[in-house]
């Protein structure tokens, strides 16, 4: 029965509390996170069915979705009705004796970025949030999935989940990213290549001397958009690179000796369900053209034919060069790319220079409080205040129209963001999605713009 | 919840690809922190024109499927965003069943936890049946429309908890003592997961 196994087995077995007559799995579950978008629902809900959180030690809760990001914030937002869902949170989660990170603490920040920071998620847990980008979670080498609130309920009403295997699919990636190019652009392509229906529920390994060679922060930006691609989530195997990161974490071991953490790689001969190999110095920087992920292309492309739809929206005809395309707003910040090392490049590009006059809006929200305050450390906030850029509190921001805080009507953004929908970052807000450096760089052109163009 | 069956219903075609559930439910029509109130905002990017006045040309503002309860969608139908308030809404006005050529994985969980069925079917037939009567059988794992009938995959644990409307908690807490006695072990074996 051992014979060759994928990581994702190996965590997968090792939760796996019993399987039901019908076949699911119970699978036990260490960790789960709440934000106060969908916190005080789920623990409200479990209250009035007269259910406990089994755990609480286990399970966290954050603000960070509709928390005003301006200077000086409390818990005002200018999302109307949105307070309630900041006190409701924090009620419901005192009320379940779970560790909160309110408004206000020095380890706010928004889940995906935070959860790493303070060691919360380790390599070979599980760790469920209702927030589909708990993927991004998966470079830490952990199995860390997005769900509702019920099943959000369920795992803390009962410490497990009922799954059924998703089967598993490993993405291969050779060779040297060229300059200029990360692992934003990597995630990009991969979707372009394969469609946002291509991970087809199933569990995607990273794995390959390109990913390799990406540092912490730079996996989690290549895992985050795995749930762009419809898989259930991604995993990247720990290696030295991920427990040098974590050492010293608050929530994490004293120390990774125990040979626990050696095993947690795939076996050699280990079979997968599917397979893709891609060859990473073949990829250009990228930029979205439309209203869905998968339409996205090389920053020195042109817009191809898609549905009538998407032209629509965004404005943009098929033939089109994508770069020049004049730009209003600027947004760096989000789960995807906002941790330390996104703002140290693209401050680095900003330096000694302004973005253009034709910007009405330029925004640079750092993922937690902790990346603010080690990039403050850094003077990093003076090179992006000194270009033209808003420097904020920590949280999702714009990343998200939650109804309060807006872009002008009508303005084209380009984003450092995750999803490019239809309205996501506002009615009628036409979203292009790329990398910190291409962001940065269209910001000063006030149109899209190729990053390998400004580095000296 | 209540036990899916069989069911015969006009299915509502919204057949573009990768509907996500911001559009399903924009995050601004999430008023409160509940469960309820979310009809009023189901697909409102699409279903109201300026002054929130019905859009005629949706689906879902025409009469003819004004008490349908199956939709069929588009490839990748509820990508995007978790949020269960997406089914929420579905479920309140009244929507059971969604058929469509693949779901996203999230979307599809949180349906399956509210009593709401998703099928997966290959794109012609979405297209055929849409706008049609539909029969959905869940026993028999069919979907017949105009004479034809398609066989639909399943899981055996899906079906059951979705034929006789089971609550997922109920059921598991029944394993408890397997629960408790995993944790035990597992304590030993990994104590840097128990932070207590
Ligand atoms: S930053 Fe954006 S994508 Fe990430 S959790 Fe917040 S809203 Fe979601």
């Amino acid at each position: 029965m051992t014979g060759p196994r994928t990581l994702f087995d190996k965590i997968w077995q090792a939760h796996e509390v019993c399987v039901t007559p019908s076949g699911a799995s119970l699978i036990a579950i260490d960790r789960v996170f709440l934000h106060e978008r969908t916190g005080a629902a789920a623990l409200k809900s479990m209250a009035v069915a007269g259910r406990l959180v089994r755990d609480p030690a286990r399970v966290f809760t954050v603000m960070d979705h509709i928390v005003d990001t301006r200077p000086g914030r409390g818990d005002q937002t200018l999302m109307a009705g949105g307070q309630a869902f900041i006190t409701e949170t924090r009620e419901a989660a005192l009320a379940a004796g779970i560790t909160l990170f309110d408004v206000t603490d020095p380890d706010q920040g928004i889940t995906h970025v935070i959860s790493p920071e303070l060691g919360i998620v380790l390599p070979g847990v599980t760790l469920v949030a209702p927030d589909s980008h708990t993927c991004t979670q998966g470079a830490l080498g952990a199995l860390a999935w997005g769900i509702g609130s019920s099943e959000a309920e369920h795992a803390m009403a009962t410490g497990v989940l009922r799954l059924s295997h998703p089967g598993t699919m490993r993405v291969s990636w050779t060779g040297v990213l060229a300059p200029g190019v990360n692992a934003k652009d990597m995630a990009l392509h991969l979707i372009a290549s394969h469609g946002t229906a291509g991970g087809g529920g199933r569990e995607l390994e990273f794995a390959g001397i390109a990913v390799r060679a990406l540092d912490v922060e730079a996996r989690m930006t290549l895992c985050n958009m795995a749930t762009e691609f419809a898989a259930m989530s991604a995993i990247i195997a720990p290696d030295e690179t991920t427990f040098a990161w974590l050492a010293g974490r608050r929530y994490a071991p004293a120390s990774f000796d125990h040979p626990h953490w050696a095993g947690l790689v795939s076996d050699d001969e280990a079979r997968f369900d599917a397979e893709i190999a891609i060859d990473a110095s073949t990829i250009a920087p990228m930029v979205t053209w439309g209203t869905s992920p998968e339409q996205a292309i090389a920053v020195d492309g042109t817009v191809p034919q898609g549905p009538a739809r998407a032209h629509d929206y965004i404005g943009l005809a098929a033939g089109q060069a994508i770069k020049g395309v004049p730009i209003d707003a600027a947004f760096l910040g989000s789960c995807t790319n906002a941790r330390l090392s996104d703002l140290r490049r693209a401050a680095m590009l900003l330096k000694g220079r302004r973005i253009a006059p034709s910007i009405r809006k330029a925004l640079v929200v750092p993922g937690s409080s902790a990346v603010k305050r080690a990039a403050e450390a850094e003077g990093l906030h003076h090179l992006f205040e000194a270009a033209g850029f808003e420097w904020r509190e920590s949280g999702c921001s714009l990343c998200f129209y939650a109804g309060g805080e807006g872009f002008d009507p009508g303005s084209r953004t380009i984003s450092s963001t995750n999803r490019n929908f239809e309205g996501r970052q506002g009615p009628g807000i036409r979203t292009h999605i790329a990398s910190p450096e291409t962001v940065v760089a269209s910001a000063l052109a006030g149109a899209i713009a190729d990053p390998r163009e400004l580095a000296e | 919840m209540t036990p899916f069956t069989k069911l015969t219903s006009r299915a509502i075609p919204i057949l573009q690809g990768n509907i996500d559930t911001d559009t399903i439910i924009p995050s601004r029509e999430m008023k409160s922190t509940g469960r309820t109130g979310l009809a009023d905002g189901l697909f409102a990017p699409w279903r109201y024109i300026e002054g929130r006045k019905p859009n005629p040309a949706f689906a879902l503002n025409q009469p003819e499927y004004a008490s349908a309860q199956v939709i069929a969608g588009g490839a990748n139908f509820g990508c995007g965003s978790s949020r269960e308030h997406a089914v929420w809404a579905l479920a309140e006005w009244g929507i059971r069943a969604v058929i469509a050529p693949s779901f996203a994985p999230i979307f599809a969980g949180n349906c399956l936890r509210n009593g709401l069925l998703t099928i997966a079917l290959p794109a012609e037939a979405v297209a055929k049946l849409a706008g049609q009567a539909v029969t959905i059988d869940l026993a028999a794992q069919t979907v017949t429309c105009a004479g034809e009938t398609w066989q639909f995959a399943i899981g055996e644990e899906t079906k059951a908890m979705l034929l006789e409307g089971l609550d997922a908690i109920d059921l598991t807490l029944k394993s408890l003592p397997e629960i408790e006695s995993w944790t035990a072990r597992d304590r030993a074996a990994r104590p840097w997961v128990y932070l207590t």
